[in-house]
């Protein structure tokens, strides 16, 4: 009896924590977990990396892509990229945002300063990346409970390195139907898939899809001034941690006042634990 | 034997007395730590911090000219000055003005003399809100009496260092705190 | 207040006389401090304060949001991106508001299935349980709203599902929900609306909280044996009892701050874990994501919801005797609020003359069924509604309604209780044996 309501309570507080998960569509997808600096309770973020990953962004994924929440001026603050003063306002000039004062409220393009906010997307297909690393899930399951996450994280960084790592020969089964548009990737779950691909229980029988984004990174197309490595995996990884910062700029903060408040907390609950148990021992026969 | 009991009471005593107050004062420590947060977010936000201070790029203004920037939502008039527009501020008698104070932000009170008013030595740049201190209308260049500024609402003149000399409104345009990045940035706020 | 015989507030200095006849506060805040509660209760008894607390973080926590938030389908999502970047500590704000409504819900749970294991509801305390099912659907309803606030995609489409309940009631359910909405579809007016009714109803909410607090001073707390406190004489209720302050207040805050260690853990090092990823992609009225699911707490009564499907021969019955105005989708609402329904109807519906589970060995088994058959649901509810996961559902959900309709009702005919102690004092001394004088230590020796 005492046992399986041991084991009923353990696994209600389980799921009671794990939560409702997305289900990854049809598609099986192949995420694989990187050990990234800002990972688990102490992790915080690289502020090299973060630079590496603000070049990639600049020199290829702003081509197409933006970052409408974001604001040149984070760019310098401390537990981001932390940018010297200069390089802020050097690079919000390499932008253009249009600024309704200009011309007597008839409005015209200026160079950006740091109080102004990257442009938005170029391509209407191409989302916008301020949120991508907190809008995508790297880890589902198993079987809906969510666990995977409560041990990798959600994921949203280590989705955006193996997007960027997922392009691939198109598979076999594909050559069969129709030419199908766009490119194949095994990270990508919602896209378009050919019907020779899957089986008679409209199984696919092959991992990710087609997504329409041409493969961005090819590795060695990006010198780093500190001379950091530059393969694929690398420059994936730098530019999935700069997006995971633009998603959650607060994160070093965030984490810092969890830490104080779990210390200050659990400290409290040890005083209340004895002042309680002081309180009661009269009355428990333990005085 | 009581004796010793008595100290073992007292000592007990003070111990739970230790642990009671312990207690009340981590509480409060972690209520206050919950309250300031809340008090905090009323503060002004980043980005209302960020445009506090805007920069300005001074070197398209040529000698004679201003321009007109929105800064904090109000126009700032930023104007290169001739020598001669400095030489007639300069002569202008100090205790013949109507506002004698410089009503300068970036050195408090002082004498309303063309030093205190332009923002380097030689008196080259003059920095200063555009909006009339009558009634909050914005003064028009090259004009008026004094050859510096003229409102049109009611006729207020202004002379080439931003001073009130004749009309309405009772003081000096007022120069908000600004500072030289570089020779052709100026820095507003 | 109370049937429990107790010492009153006796106002001493003259400015206390002077309130008592005039405004009576400190009185009734003092008898409510002091009051008689059983000494035997055990930790399952915390989930109220914690609850209390819970409701006055988010709603101080949501006062400050509502100072940065713009309720405006153009300005919504980018107003909660502003406050989680550029408001002072505007992130930890807004994260222990989002966390908050798991922890209420967390709460809230375990403090039903305490009540429903130890017999809370039972009488004479059917107007606090009553109260406390109908805080309960006010509390699903002002998350559901809270959920819509940020205009991400999970806001939008839920917004869809949900008030698309209400246009499955026969004859009027599209004007229902037209009537909702403001509109044809979700949007400006729906925002708007869900802004104003999220803002007011916690408040309403807080003053069912003092109802339910008033309706359980009354009748008094109850107890893990069940056994009511002796009201024989002042001397008798003594020794059932402890003041709440010092004894409970203590112990409850202990409790609380535990369960606010784990709270801080969630918030500082995985405050997104139990939200869903698609709600930070802004609401696009184009693209429905692949899979709409509700926030964890709303599952189980999701998984109702979708159990009762047109092939389910229950369904087809009532659709024929109906004349097909009772459809299943019509169904599979009714059924949801149905399963809220009979979890207030528990008063009634239990036949035991002992309150406790724990006198009651055949309850026992069937009451942790129930716990793990909401767990299960919990599950389910978030599975595509396909084979194996419909069947499931479908069988949690009847067992849900068989619990209430035809267990309890049946468990007090056929069992044969335990035999519970005599009084709350004999209870806790059987825990903590006490001196023969009643005072001092002495541990049974080895």
């Amino acid at each position: 009896m005492k046992f399986i309501r041991n084991l009923t309570l353990s696994a209600a507080t389980a799921l009671a924590l794990t939560g409702t998960q997305a289900i990854a569509a049809g598609a099986e997808v192949h995420v694989h977990d990187v050990d990234f600096p800002f990972d688990g309770m102490f992790g915080s973020y690289d502020q090299m990396q973060l630079q590496r990953g603000l070049q990639v962004y600049t020199e290829i994924c702003s081509a197409c892509h933006g970052l409408e929440h974001v604001a040149f001026r984070t760019l310098g603050q401390d537990g981001g990229p932390a940018l010297p003063e200069d390089q802020v306002f050097a690079y919000a000039e390499f932008y253009e945002v249009f600024d309704q004062a200009l011309f007597d409220g008839e409005g015209d393009f200026r160079p950006a300063t740091p109080a102004d906010k990257f442009p938005g997307s170029n391509l209407s297909n191409a989302p916008d990346l301020s949120l991508m690393a907190k809008s995508r899930a790297g880890f589902h399951g198993p079987y809906g409970t969510g666990l995977a996450q409560l041990w990798y994280g959600m994921g949203g960084a280590e989705y955006i390195t193996a997007l960027m790592t997922g392009y691939a020969e198109e598979p076999e089964c594909a050559l069969e139907g129709e030419p199908m548009d766009g490119y194949y990737n095994t990270a990508f779950a919602n896209g378009g898939f050919p019907a020779s691909c899957k089986d008679e229980h409209g199984k696919h029988k092959v991992p990710g899809s087609w997504i329409a984004m041409a493969p961005p990174l090819y590795g060695e197309d990006i010198e780093f001034a500190d001379g950091h490595a530059n393969d694929l995996h690398h420059i994936s990884e730098d530019v999935a941690a700069f997006l995971m910062w633009t998603a959650e700029p607060k994160l070093n903060a965030r984490k810092e006042a969890g830490l104080t408040g779990v210390i200050f907390l659990a400290i409290l609950s040890v005083l209340l634990y004895l002042t309680n148990k002081r309180i009661w021992a009269p009355h428990k026969g333990k005085d | 034997m009581s004796h010793a009991e008595d100290q073992a009471d007292s000592h007990e005593g003070t111990r739970r007395d230790f642990i009671y107050y312990a207690t009340a004062g981590a509480g409060a420590v972690v209520t206050g730590a919950a309250v300031w947060p809340l008090v905090n977010q009323m503060n002004p936000s980043a980005d209302v911090l960020a445009l506090a201070s805007i920069r300005v790029d001074i070197s398209v203004i040529d000698p004679g000219t201003q321009i007109t920037v929105l800064w904090q939502g109000k126009p700032v008039f930023i104007r290169n000055r001739t020598e001669e527009e400095i030489a007639e501020a300069r002569a202008v008698d100090v205790s013949t003005l109507p506002d004698q104070d410089a009503g300068n932000a970036n050195i408090g009170p002082a004498p309303a003399t063309d030093e205190n008013r332009s923002l380097d030595e030689a008196g080259q740049w003059l920095v200063q809100m555009g909006v009339c201190t009558h009634l909050g209308c914005v003064p028009l260049g090259d004009q008026g009496n004094f050859g510096g500024w003229f409102c049109p609402c009611h006729g207020s003149h202004y002379d080439t260092a931003g001073r009130i000399r004749q009309g309405p409104a009772p003081a000096n345009l007022p120069i908000p705190v600004a500072s030289f990045v570089d020779e052709s940035t100026l820095q507003l706020g | 207040m109370g049937g429990i015989p107790h010492d009153h507030y006796e106002p001493k200095s003259n400015f206390e006389k002077g309130m008592q006849t005039r405004l009576p506060i400190i009185g009734l805040l003092y008898d409510t401090l002091m009051i008689p509660t059983p000494k035997n209760l055990n930790w399952m008894w915390i989930w109220g304060i914690v609850l209390v607390f819970a409701l006055v973080m988010q709603i101080v926590t949501g006062i400050v949001l509502v100072m940065h938030y713009i309720p405006h389908v153009d300005m919504a999502f980018a107003s909660v991106e502003h406050i989680m970047r550029d408001v002072n500590g505007g992130h930890m704000i807004r994260y222990f508001h989002m966390n908050g409504a798991s922890l209420m819900f967390f709460a809230v749970y375990m403090h039903i299935f305490r009540g429903l294991y130890y017999g809370s509801y039972k009488s004479p305390r059917e107007v606090t349980w009553v109260l406390g099912s109908l805080m309960l659907v006010l509390m699903m309803g002002i998350a559901f709203m809270g959920y819509v606030l940020p205009w991400g995609q999970m806001s939008f489409h839920g917004t869809a599902v949900i008030t698309g309940l209400f246009g499955a009631i026969p004859f009027v359910g599209e004007a229902v929900q037209t009537w909702l909405l403001g509109a044809g579809a979700v949007g400006q007016p729906a925002l708007n609306r869900f802004f104003s009714l999220h803002y007011l109803l916690p408040f309403i909410l807080l003053g069912l909280t003092i109802l339910h607090v008033w309706a359980f001073h009354t009748t008094g707390n109850n107890n893990p044996t069940g056994v009511e406190v002796r009201r024989t004489s002042k001397e008798d209720a003594a020794k059932d009892t402890l003041p709440f302050w010092p004894y409970f207040v203590i112990k409850d805050l202990f409790a609380l701050a535990i369960i606010m260690v784990l709270f801080m853990a969630v918030v500082g090092f995985m405050p997104n874990y139990l939200g869903h990823p698609d709600n930070y992609i802004p609401a696009n009225p184009l693209a429905t994501p692949a899979h709409i699911v509700p926030e964890w707490y709303l599952l189980p009564f999701y998984a109702v919801l979708r159990a009762f499907t047109a092939d389910v021969w229950l369904v087809m019955l009532v659709e024929w005797i109906s004349f097909g105005i009772i459809d299943a989708k019509f169904f599979g609402v009714i059924a949801m609020f149905g399963a809220i329904v009979v979890l207030a109807l528990a008063p009634w519906l239990d036949t035991s003359s002992v309150r406790s589970g724990r006198y009651r060995p055949m309850f026992k088994w069937w009451f942790w069924l129930l716990v793990a058959d909401f767990i299960l649901l919990m599950w389910v509810g978030a599975r595509p509604a396909e084979f194996p996961y419909d069947w499931i559902a479908l069988i949690g959900s009847a067992y849900w309604f068989a619990y209430f309709l035809v267990i309890l009702p049946l468990l007090g005919v056929i069992e044969k209780p335990d035999q519970a102690p005599a009084t709350i004092e004999e209870d806790f001394n059987a825990h903590y044996p006490q001196k023969a004088d009643g005072k001092a230590a002495a541990q049974p020796a080895e």
